[in-house]
């Protein structure tokens, strides 16, 4: 639960007394040299704190903060499962903390062999010839997966196709991503049952044959629903010379369930930070690797790790870095990610492919069990058997004036973190909600009780449903009044 | 099972309430051919064992924390303090989502809202959004505001040979589907980049300190730009900025770097920090989440995200990126980092680089066989050119001495052959310095 007691405190600049510091610094020890007065700065105003102070700002700081380590946190498409705790003393080993990225290959030889190995566990999960894990979080996996798909059709002679369609339910990066590679989006809706409208899709397909670079497609999409016709889709799209992108953001519902590339996606990006237990550190460092068919391997960002047989001992392999010769470039300074990397092969060891598979089993299990609690009661407007998510309408015919995000605020009253609210767009008042496979069943049954509780208060007191949260650390918070005062600063 | 907390009893009774019989039927939609694959991988691991894999693999990495290390080049050995780790591993930071509920999110909004202000003061500009991937992704975000900035109607960017060589690439990276004209970068820097500013330019990229450690004046560049309509936009390293003049004071419009020097450690390349900071007035242009100011329903101050109709999740194809997920956690480390050594600790690491740098570049000047580059003034940075390949160098120096030796400039610049970066941090005690002058006279 919330601690009500807790009231916002002081930023950091307002508790900053001159001549304070919280860390002390060795001294010179050689001869100092001249300074280039000319270009030296008069003043820097940070704050001057002590270190116990420093502390306890932070301590406070995060008492007003909700994680998966406080509580439920069914946040839909974003797959908050529990974050093991040996994913976190793995990544802080000192022989991993300390390497520089420009080091001889020879003195890098054990992270190496992790990058290698994470590369040849996401191949297999996925189904696919080849793995980068340079991206830094899934949009950056998603530029990195259609700039591919861009260069493969240059490669080819069809540097003229310009298309990429993406269905009215994709996350916003997959418009957002397909503009910024200086493509065309075309929209196409969804049918009555959450699936891609195959007659839309192939009427699109017809218009754009020689302009179709390819579709980025969400499978389970954000209704939580596998494509009842994915196998049509993808035969269309290769079909018409397209490939097919896989937005890896709900993977957590295929692990040893059905392989991406198997389904036939030419390229997919995973989130570490999802599906594979890491951290999401309130806003990242994320992870979004890269997996591709045999055609697209060539053109990976570089570098990625391969094993170079030359340089073996009898001991033991030789890892390097290998540049594909058709790649994209870079997309980030250095490999990636490597502290996530960590996480994320710490939970693949631990996990193995039994566990694997368990884990979409319950996750799909989860949101199954808990839909069929509150169906009743929320709308599911695409209501069939789900996958690792649903999504509700948060909106009752007799309580007109209640919206889903009263509902999200009085969530936070029981101690529980709101769904995702007004996505995907297609469903009015959206409800996504996501429980994971790490929730037992007494949470699910706490929070659809909570669920249940708050509709009913919906339609006795609504208006503490409108004033929601009552206790959080701070009340409903004026949105719009930051988005026209544009405060982004503290100022003195 | 780890991590999974149901009983059988508890799949049971689940499965009773959604009326199948067992968890497989969930799973008919997915097509039958390809249900259920195999997946070849290594069987399950207890927390013991995967703790002796992992430590095994950590242990066969010699890394910086055992010999001197010179190596710099955009990654930086600088020391984390102990408070920094402690915020991070309370998890209600790093358990939390990007907040998009304020209300239960305050810790991290006020926390980044703290991160953009004091990007502010250490950069010179007027606002700070929450942090990119890493300084070459903010590079690269740069040269799209700055295109957006102009409407579109400007193609032209130009990149000083002297930022990073991967921030460069970068920028090819991101913009290869945008038809733009990217100049300045090739050969040895003359004539200078200034000179091909134009009308058609959107924005002339420096870094400062530039790749090879140098330090100057950057009015001549914000003057050349501005004269053409242009943007300025400015790499710099946020530990020079603890006690050089801030690219805001030059006029710059855009400054980005690398955050990684705050706190983040090396972890080999990631995760790091990409800042980016600029002027209020292209505020709608700037990609990335923002933190603002307001009041709650009592009246009480408050924070969260605004701005979001730049953001994918509102805008869709006409957002300013397709950024979402970000570095929070790592801009809350720069903000304990930067909390932590305040208004003087800042200046003093920055000093402690300086002088100890100027120390190395001095006493290897003196070598016969080694020249120190100075026509310039440096940072902790400077360029020596060597009597063989740095390679070589190198290979006796980690082999014979066990340093990690500096950056070998010959691979992005084939005009500097034989010349190595070295980098000289706080972390670097004296007598480190001095047997790395001892191993480069040795290894000739």
């Amino acid at each position: 639960m919330m601690k009500p007691q807790i009231s916002p405190k002081p930023l950091i600049f307002e508790i900053s007394r001159p001549g304070r510091c919280a860390v002390t610094l060795p001294e010179l020890d050689v001869p100092p040299a001249e300074l280039p007065q000319e270009l030296l700065r008069d003043d820097l105003p940070l704050p001057e704190v002590s270190e116990v102070d420093l502390i306890r700002h932070y301590t406070r700081l995060s008492q007003m903060n909700y994680g998966v380590d406080t509580g439920f946190y069914p946040l839909g498409s974003c797959t908050m499962k529990y974050n093991p705790k040996i994913n976190e003393e793995m990544a802080r080993l000192t022989g991993f903390v300390h390497l520089h990225p420009y080091q001889d290959e020879r003195t890098v030889q054990g992270a190496l062999a992790l990058i290698y190995f994470l590369q040849e566990f996401l191949k297999v999960i996925g189904g696919f010839a080849a793995v980068s894990l340079q991206p830094a979080a899934g949009a950056h996996g998603e530029l990195t997966g259609v700039l591919m798909m861009r260069a493969w059709q240059c490669d080819r002679g069809q540097s003229h196709r310009d298309v990429i369609l993406v269905p009215d339910s994709a996350h916003g990066t997959n418009p957002a991503t397909t503009t910024m590679s200086g493509l065309k989006v075309v929209e196409i809706p969804s049918d009555n049952r959450g699936n891609v409208d195959l007659k839309a899709l192939e009427a699109a397909c017809r218009e754009y044959s020689d302009r179709l670079v390819g579709m980025m497609l969400t499978n389970p999409n954000t209704l939580g629903l596998f494509d009842e016709h994915l196998e049509e889709i993808t035969a269309l799209i290769h079909e018409h010379g397209g490939l097919m992108y896989g937005d890896g953001a709900n993977m957590n519902a295929l692990l040893g369930i059905a392989r991406p590339g198997d389904l036939g996606f030419d390229v997919l990006h995973y989130n570490l930070h999802k599906t594979f237990s890491t951290p999401h550190g309130g806003g990242g460092p994320g992870s979004g690797p890269v997996g591709v068919s045999a055609a697209l391997a060539d053109f990976l960002p570089s570098p990625i790790v391969a094993v170079d047989p030359q340089r073996a001992t009898e001991d033991s392999p030789f890892f390097t870095f290998y540049y594909p010769p058709k790649s994209i470039g870079r997309v980030k300074a250095f490999y990636g990610h490597f502290g996530i990397m960590v996480r994320a092969y710490t939970y693949i060891r631990m996990m193995g492919p039994e566990g694997l598979r368990q884990v979409a089993e319950d996750a799909v299990l989860n949101a199954n069990y808990l839909k069929s609690r509150i169906q009743h009661v929320y709308h599911v407007p695409y209501n069939r058997t789900c996958m690792h998510e649903f999504v509700c309408e948060g909106r009752f015919p007799d309580a007109p004036n209640v919206r889903a995000l009263d509902i999200s605020k009085r969530l936070i009253d029981y101690g529980f973190h709101p769904p995702t609210n007004y996505f995907p767009l297609i469903v009015h008042e959206a409800l996504m909600i996501e429980p994971t496979e790490t929730e037992s069943k007494d949470t699910l049954d706490a929070f659809a009780d909570a669920l249940l509780r708050i509709a009913e208060e919906a339609r006795t007191n609504p208006q503490l449903l409108h004033e929601a949260p009552h206790n959080a650390p701070v009340r409903r918070l004026d949105e719009v009044r930051a988005a026209k005062e544009l405060i982004l600063r503290y100022q003195r | 099972m780890s991590f999974i907390p149901h009983s059988d009893e508890d799949r049971k009774a689940m499965l009773e309430a959604i009326g199948v019989r067992s968890v497989k039927e969930l799973f008919q939609d997915v097509p039958e051919r390809v249900r259920f694959p195999d997946l070849d991988l290594p069987p399950a691991l207890s927390e013991m064992e995967v703790r002796w894999e992992l430590e095994n693999l950590a242990s066969a990495n010699f890394t910086t924390a055992e010999g001197p290390c010179f190596l710099g080049a955009g990654a930086y050995r600088h020391y984390v303090p102990a408070v920094v780790d402690a915020v991070l591993r309370r998890g209600e930071f790093y358990t939390a989502y990007t907040p998009y509920q304020p209300e239960v999110s305050q810790g991290t909004l006020q926390a980044i809202f703290e991160y953009q202000t004091m990007i502010c003061e250490l950069t010179g500009m007027e606002v700070s959004n929450a942090s990119h991937y890493d300084g070459a992704t903010a590079t690269a975000e740069a040269v799209i505001t700055a295109i957006n900035v102009h409407r579109l109607k400007r193609r032209k960017i130009l990149l000083s040979p002297w930022v990073h060589p991967e921030y460069r690439a970068v920028v090819r990276t991101y913009t290869q589907g945008m038809g733009l004209n990217i100049l300045g970068d090739t050969g040895d820097g003359s004539p200078p980049v200034t000179d091909l500013v134009d009308e058609e330019t959107a924005c002339l990229i420096v870094q400062y300190p530039d790749f090879l450690g140098r330090i100057e004046d950057l009015s001549p560049y914000a003057e050349a730009a501005h004269r053409a309509g242009a943007l300025l936009v400015v790499v710099a390293d946020p530990i020079a900025l603890g006690m050089l003049k801030p690219p805001g004071a030059f006029g710059a419009d855009i400054v980005v770097g690398e955050g990684q020097s705050l706190g983040a450690g090396l972890n080999f390349g990631g995760p790091y920090l990409g800042f980016f900071a600029t002027r209020m007035e292209h505020v709608r242009r700037m990609a990335g989440r923002l933190v603002g100011q307001t009041v709650d329903a009592e009246g009480k101050r408050g924070f969260v995200l605004t701005l979001s109709t730049r953001e994918q999740h509102i805008r869709r194809e006409k957002a300013t990126s397709n950024i979402c997920t970000n570095q929070g956690l790592v801009a809350l480390a720069a903000a304990v980092y930067m909390a932590a050594l305040g208004r003087c600790g800042m200046r003093r690491v920055a000093e402690l680089c300086y002088h100890k740098a100027h120390y190395a570049a001095d006493r290897i000047d003196r070598l016969d066989e080694y020249t120190v580059l100075r026509e310039k003034p440096f940072f902790k940075e400077f360029v020596v050119r060597c009597p063989k390949p740095v390679k070589e160098i190198n290979d006796y120096l980690l082999d014979e001495w066990g340093i990690i030796g500096g950056y070998d400039l010959g691979r992005d610049y084939p005009h500097l052959q034989n010349h190595m970066l070295v980098c000289v941090t706080e972390m670097n005690p004296r007598e480190e310095i001095d047997m790395l002058v001892e191993a480069l006279q040795e290894a000739v």
